[in-house]
């Protein structure tokens, strides 16, 4: 009897849901394992890493101001992801949102009304859209690889962000710490639920959700994008216009990373300082998969992640582990995610070795369905 | 059943083998005698090329005995496969087109055999005279033409003591005279002993070369005979059974003389090194009829139907001009809002989204039929599209949200035709619009081709498929290297004519 791996027919709709829900459990599995490899009690170690996050409603709030920038990026992504455009570069327009919509406050530092915090946030969607806008100009005149690209432009908007938080915009009251002044009430998000962080910048991702599924599930210019990932010959035989696709994909995405970038220095930390975002940009990428790049699954994905993130804070104030904890268990779940996904196109089929011919384990057809299927 | 293997060269019994969700080959059992030419003839899907893989050893059948010469063999891979004197010639040639002639050959054959070229291009010399194949051994293969690339392939089966030679579907590469040549080698390799396994679905070339065919349907032996006492028609219903409609006459369209699509000294230079440059093409598409362009694969079809679909942009003024305005700077949407409509040569993954409904391949080129209102897409419209798509072409599929590729290659392109012709095209230009479909589906697609040229459309047919060009088209051209051939009205041609043409001989004075 021997287990083997066999083609299905077409591509399992269960399994595309069961995937990243077995691919938590096999997460959740191995937490357990590491925990228990570095000398804790494993259940009462999960229960720190993903239950205390949760336990209270201040928690749940913080919860949701975290997941907020996370989903941002994560939805603007699905779409570059659904095109084709492979968009790493969301912690790059955040970072670029964040630092253009504080120096747009800072500008604005003495204005009063009800407009400036508008027009802080327009400045931050404007820079995370401008930044995303070299990578498409690169990818639609010089064919350059956006992968590339985007992740270049990642490391040259942080240092452009420590230049400017070490530098010029640094409080000139702040005994010379890297921080720049604290933005106005004017400039800050308003609170929306007395009592915790949650402010309306989280409602901008509930928004952009709505949006982004209206936009793909309901227009044609959301059916071009998803012609263009899924066979751009055919789009080009359709007549789209591919070049203008690229470039709204990634003009969006920029622009709600940008968002989620300008969200987090008027909200819950309420000036410019150098580290704005643990990351939130390559998070959103595991969470767009995740989430199947569907806007509701990517909400739920993003939840999930923002979890990751608040336990890893948990386990190192109560549990003393590094929060590199974080880390292990996003590279985990995209891991597993990855591997249980071949369960979409392959199953598992055990046979019973009634005849003596040896066969290879995956037979010279599956692996033609393998290369047709990329 | 082991007597009638004795004094076979191959005898199969009872081969089946089974893909998930397909029997590919069920119970098949076949004898073929020494110097045999025996005809493996079948529909597309019907099982052949899965029977020849099991025979050469790349595929392993579930069950079932391989007897050769009277010894039941298992041929676990292509090199055991060879060492018995089996030659596979494929559909699909498998050559490296950087590498000559003799470096192609040398890298199928054993090392100890292949480690002096020079010795090898002797024999490929030799061996290609004798069986009036004329080879050069030290040719780069991308300079061959399809002929003599196929000529590779049957050369390397030959320079190796050869017992039986299967050829999948050899003909459909070459132009009528090279057919014959090719014909002419086999009938001189069977008199010296060898067996041969020709699958084709062309029931005249069977009869004129085979002495012995067996006929699949769905997997199974439907029927054996000996081709010459039958006829066309007769081996046609073993071949699709007896509710399918065989139907091959159309009249002809009546003269038109209204110019409507007009090409006028088109050149294009192509930027894929393997591609052809368009060498000064001119004709025109009346109104009303159906225009045929055939021509061997590889000769510039791909290059005219981009030009003409406007996935090339031309860059001179006044070369495309449809009816009255000029194409150049119409991509292939705006070319579609003036009427035309286009049918890609590869139906998957250039007509078709492959992992997108049939819906949504319904809206990829139909959505200038009032699917799309203020930029947001009519759900109830496009039900309605793909529904009768589905409905007047009889396609079967499991449904609107069935994906592309689940389909049947027959299906599919049912599929693709109706979506263009339900669009009532004022032009329709369609590349092999019958490739690989079966001879009921073909047919429904050539009336339905007839149809929309009765209304009053354009229609060019670019296709291999001379028979079908004959059946369809009223005028009838050939494109060679490039360059196209002077048109004539169908009744007015001959076969030969037309064969000669594929080859390149035509008056290039017309062409300069």
């Amino acid at each position: 009897m021997r287990i083997k791996l066999e083609a299905r027919g077409q591509q399992s709709k269960l399994m595309s849901y069961a995937s990243p829900i077995l691919a938590a459990v096999l997460t959740l599995i191995c937490g357990a394992f590491l925990f228990w490899i570095l000398g804790k009690p494993p259940l009462q170690a999960l229960h720190t890493f993903l239950i205390m996050p949760i336990s209270d409603p201040y928690r749940i709030a913080e919860l949701l101001v975290k997941a907020g920038p996370i989903v941002l990026c994560a939805i603007g992504l699905s779409i570059c992801f659904r095109a084709n455009v492979w968009n790493i570069g969301a912690e790059g327009q955040l970072l670029m949102g964040g630092l253009v919509g504080s120096c747009a406050a800072l500008w604005l530092l003495d204005a009063q009304g009800i407009w400036v915090l508008p027009v802080v946030l327009l400045a931050g969607i404007v820079a995370g859209a401008a930044w995303a806008a070299i990578p498409a100009f690169l990818k639609n005149y010089f064919n350059t690889n956006e992968i590339l690209s985007t992740i270049m432009l990642n490391y040259i908007s942080l240092n452009i962000l420590l230049h400017g938080v070490h530098g010029p915009l640094k409080d000139p009251d702040g005994f010379n710490f890297p921080e720049s002044a604290m933005f106005s009430d004017w400039q800050i998000m308003p609170i929306i639920l007395d009592g915790t962080r949650l402010h309306l910048g989280v409602t901008f991702a509930l928004l952009a959700m709505v949006g982004i599924w209206v936009l793909m599930s309901r227009t044609f210019v959301g059916f071009q994008i998803k012609v263009l990932g899924g066979d751009e010959r055919s789009a080009h035989f359709a007549g789209f216009k591919e070049k203008r696709l690229v470039w709204l994909c990634l003009l969006i995405c920029g622009g709600l990373a940008g968002l989620a970038g300008v969200g987090e220095v008027t909200g819950p930390i309420g000036q410019l300082v150098p580290n704005i975002s643990p990351g939130y940009g390559y998070a959103a990428i595991i969470v767009a998969f995740l989430g199947r790049l569907h806007p509701l699954g990517i909400l739920f994905a993003g939840l999930l992640m923002a979890l990751l993130y608040m336990g890893g804070e948990m386990v190192q104030i109560q549990l003393d582990l590094p929060r590199a904890i974080t880390g292990v268990f996003q590279g985990m779940l995209l891991l597993f995610l990855l591997i249980c996904d071949v369960l979409i196109a392959y199953r598992f089929v055990i046979e019973k070795s009634v005849s003596k011919r040896v066969e290879p384990s995956i037979s010279i057809e599956s692996q033609t369905v393998a290369i047709e299927g990329k | 059943m082991d007597l009638s293997s004795k004094n076979s060269r191959l005898f199969l019994d009872g081969i089946t083998k089974r893909y998930p969700g397909c029997l590919a080959n069920d119970d098949i059992s076949i004898r073929v005698d020494p110097g045999s030419i025996h005809a493996i003839l079948g529909e597309n899907g019907a099982g052949k090329s899965t029977l020849m893989k099991i025979i050469y050893g790349v595929v392993k059948p579930d069950s079932g005995k391989l007897y050769w010469e009277g010894q039941e063999t298992k041929i676990n891979a292509p090199v055991d496969a060879r060492k018995l004197g089996i030659g596979m010639v494929f559909q699909h040639f498998s050559l490296f087109q950087t590498l000559s002639v003799v470096e192609n050959i040398a890298l199928g054959l054993d090392q100890n055999t292949s480690s002096d070229l020079d010795e090898l291009a002797e024999r490929i010399v030799e061996v290609s005279a004798k069986y009036g194949m004329p080879l050069e051994p030290h040719r780069l293969v991308h300079t061959l033409s399809t002929g003599e690339r196929q000529r590779v392939e049957i050369v390397r089966c030959l320079i190796q003591d050869i017992k039986l030679l299967i050829l999948d579907e050899p003909t459909s590469v070459l132009t009528p005279q090279e057919v014959n040549s090719l014909f002419e080698t086999l009938r001189q390799l069977a008199a010296e002993g060898s067996s041969i396994l020709f699958i084709s679905h062309k029931l005249k070339e069977i009869q004129s070369l085979c002495d012995s065919a067996t006929v699949l349907r769905g997997g199974r032996v439907s029927g054996a005979c000996n081709p010459r006492e039958e006829s066309t028609t007769s081996m046609a219903k073993m071949m699709v059974g007896d509710e399918t409609q065989i139907s091959s006459e159309y009249p002809k369209a009546k003269d038109s003389l209204q110019d409507f699509l007009s090409v006028q000294h088109l050149n294009l230079k192509t930027d894929d090194i393997f591609g052809i440059d368009l060498k000064d093409i001119n004709f025109s598409a009346r109104k009303g009829e159906i225009l045929g362009i055939a021509g061997v694969a590889g000769n510039g079809q791909t290059e005219l139907l981009s030009a003409l679909s406007g996935e090339t942009i031309l860059e001179e003024p006044n070369v495309i001009v449809f009816p009255d305005s000029d194409l150049t700077h119409c991509n292939p949407m705006q070319r579609r809002a003036l009427g035309m409509g286009f049918v890609p040569e590869d139906r998957l993954g250039h007509g078709a989204v492959p992992d997108m409904s049939l819906r949504d391949n319904a809206l990829l080129t139909g959505f200038l039929q009032g699917l799309i209102g203020r930029g947001f897409l009519k759900n109830k419209a496009i039900d309605g599209f793909t529904a009768s798509i589905i409905d007047q072409f009889d396609v079967k599929c499991g449904g609107h949200n069935s994906l592309a590729k689940s389909l049947s290659g027959g299906n599919l392109q049912k599929f693709i035709i109706g979506r263009e012709v339900l669009q009532t095209p004022k032009c329709l230009i369609a590349a092999h619009p019958t490739w690989g479909v079966d001879i009921g589906a073909a047919t429904s697609i050539h009336k339905a081709l007839i149809a929309l040229r009765d209304q009053g459309a354009s229609i060019i047919i670019i296709s291999e498929d001379i028979d079908e060009l004959f059946t369809i088209s009223d005028r009838i051209c050939a494109l060679f290297d490039g360059q196209l051939s002077p048109i004539k009205p169908t009744n007015e041609t001959t076969i030969d004519e037309l064969g000669s043409w594929m080859a390149g001989v035509f008056g290039r004075q017309q062409v300069a």
